[in-house]
């Protein structure tokens, strides 16, 4: 990309702190401060901080917000009551994955979709493309920034900057509140598998940075770190959450990359639907799965093969990595679904070592 | 970014220490450390392993990445560095000093002139 990069708010705090920046998603963003085996430890064990405002935001309005966001993506948003959050994701007619998501009900006909920032622009049109409904649709991406929150002392923290009752808040909900004096949407979620809070502002309005700044002072007793995207890859892949790009991309579907949870046929026709369904009562031929190593330094990495007995190539690792809680190589892959059935062993390629793995299921942690 | 000046360099981001005996030590410099990140593991080839200029001579291997080691030199392994085995970190900490890797009998002293110097590698990086 020529285009230059963008800086979240954040930018010269990241900076301050001893980021190493890296561009990410056409911004400039942090991969790391202290070390991610630190930053990792403390999300697990105490609190960490990430600035992940190259995620992309779209606002969905109208009488007509529903009926697009049931044809575009692939769970039942009509469940979707307001001040919760639904994960989901937006397939293609074939069912191939445009972007996995989150909605938020904000009022009764608004809708926010948080999308992956690599993805705005191209899940920006895909939507107008799909809008033949008429729904109000606004790009709000450049103005929101988003702080995540994460670890067993998040809320502990979290509660030292706000008003908000945020322990009553429930897993995948929200609510409107204000933390250091700075109106936010708080929503329990996140991508860490712990406790956790993602905080939108906008930052139009208001000085964000003293939030950021606020959070490292009063992080301090809390063991809090600044975390990176690194951190933000070697949590995700101990909990088997998948990435877009790696366990998800155009040429994989939610039915073979464990999202056949959020895949609702029930709801009615949406985009992908009719191929989706035939693929099921098909059944797939690979399926993503997770694996261990249990042999000392062998680590998997993405596009690692995965080989039978007699090395034929049955798989492809789509993350991996070393896992810092268990200190062994962890990986997901896509699998051949009649070799995971066989039983056979396994072997990994690293470079010119076969290592066997064992097929475990996911989460690791 | 440290980069020593009694030590040469190469664009794959080695160092290697070159001694009047005709041995050499050799490592991965401060900035490669830092891409690298924390690092799990190194993996090196053996005592008594020849390799020429630019042939690997181990692994190294990163929490998020893994990155090959290239000789900066023919030469002929004679130490490794036994230390990181248990504290892979002291690369992370101590890149040109307790970090260092292995060391070797210069087999083709020639080659020295091809080495970047402190100024040379600094301007690459």
């Amino acid at each position: 990309m020529s285009d230059r990069l963008k800086r979240t708010p954040f930018y010269s705090q990241h900076l301050e702190a001893g980021a190493k920046m890296v561009p990410f998603a056409g911004f400039e963003m942090p991969i790391q401060y202290h070390g991610i085996k630190v930053e990792h430890r403390a999300v697990r064990g105490n609190v960490g901080l990430f600035d992940v405002s190259h995620m992309g935001e779209f606002l969905v309005r109208g009488p007509k917000a529903l009926e697009l966001l049931q044809w575009v993506t692939v769970n039942d948003v009509s469940i979707l009551t307001i001040g919760k959050a639904q994960y989901s994701c937006m397939c293609y007619e074939d069912g191939g994955i445009v972007d996995d998501l989150i909605i938020y009900r904000l009022a009764s006909e608004e809708y926010m979709m948080v999308v992956n920032g690599a993805n705005i622009d191209k899940d920006w049109d895909w939507l107008l493309s799909q809008n033949t409904m008429g729904a109000e649709l606004e790009n709000v991406s450049d103005d929101y920034v988003l702080l995540a929150l994460q670890g067993p002392k998040s809320a502990e923290l979290l509660s030292e900057l706000t008003d908000t009752d945020i322990e009553q808040i429930p897993f995948y909900a929200f609510e409107h509140g204000k933390v250091s004096e700075v109106p936010s949407l708080i929503s329990a979620t996140g991508y860490t598998g712990e406790k956790g809070f993602e905080l939108y502002f906008n930052r139009a309005n208001y000085d964000v940075q003293k939030v950021f700044e606020a959070f490292i002072v009063k992080g301090a007793t809390y063991g809090l770190e600044l975390c990176g995207l690194g951190a933000r890859d070697t949590l995700r892949l101990e909990k088997g959450y998948a990435l877009y790009g790696n366990e998800i991309t155009e040429k994989t579907h939610p039915l073979q990359a464990r999202l056949g949870w959020i895949t609702k046929f029930s709801k009615g026709l949406f985009v992908g639907s009719q191929a989706l369904a035939k693929i099921k009562e098909k059944g797939v031929e690979k399926k993503l799965v997770g694996f261990v190593i249990d042999q000392e330094k062998a680590i998997p990495r993405k596009d690692y093969d995965l080989l039978d007995a007699q090395f034929n190539i049955i798989g492809k690792v789509t993350s991996g990595g070393m896992s810092i809680s268990l200190e062994k190589g962890i990986g997901m892959a896509y699998l051949q679904t009649d070799a995971l059935a066989s039983n056979e062993p396994i072997v990994i390629q690293i470079r010119n070592k076969e290592v066997p793995i064992m097929v475990t299921s996911l989460p690791f942690l | 970014m440290k980069t020593p000046k009694h030590l040469f360099y190469t664009k794959d981001h080695e160092w290697i220490n070159i001694h009047d005996d005709g041995t050499a030590t050799i490592g991965i410099t401060d900035f490669a450390q830092g891409e690298l990140g924390d690092i799990v593991f190194v993996e090196l080839n053996e005592i008594g392993d020849l390799f020429e200029k630019e042939e690997t001579f181990g692994t190294v291997e990163a929490v998020k990445t893994v990155s090959d080691l290239y000789a900066p030199i023919d030469g002929e392994i004679i130490k490794i560095n036994k230390a990181l085995e248990d504290e892979p970190e002291l690369i992370n900490d101590d890149p040109y000093g307790q970090g260092w890797m292995i060391k070797i009998t210069i087999l083709n002293p020639d080659q020295q002139s091809e080495l970047l110097d402190s100024k040379a590698y600094q301007a690459l990086i």
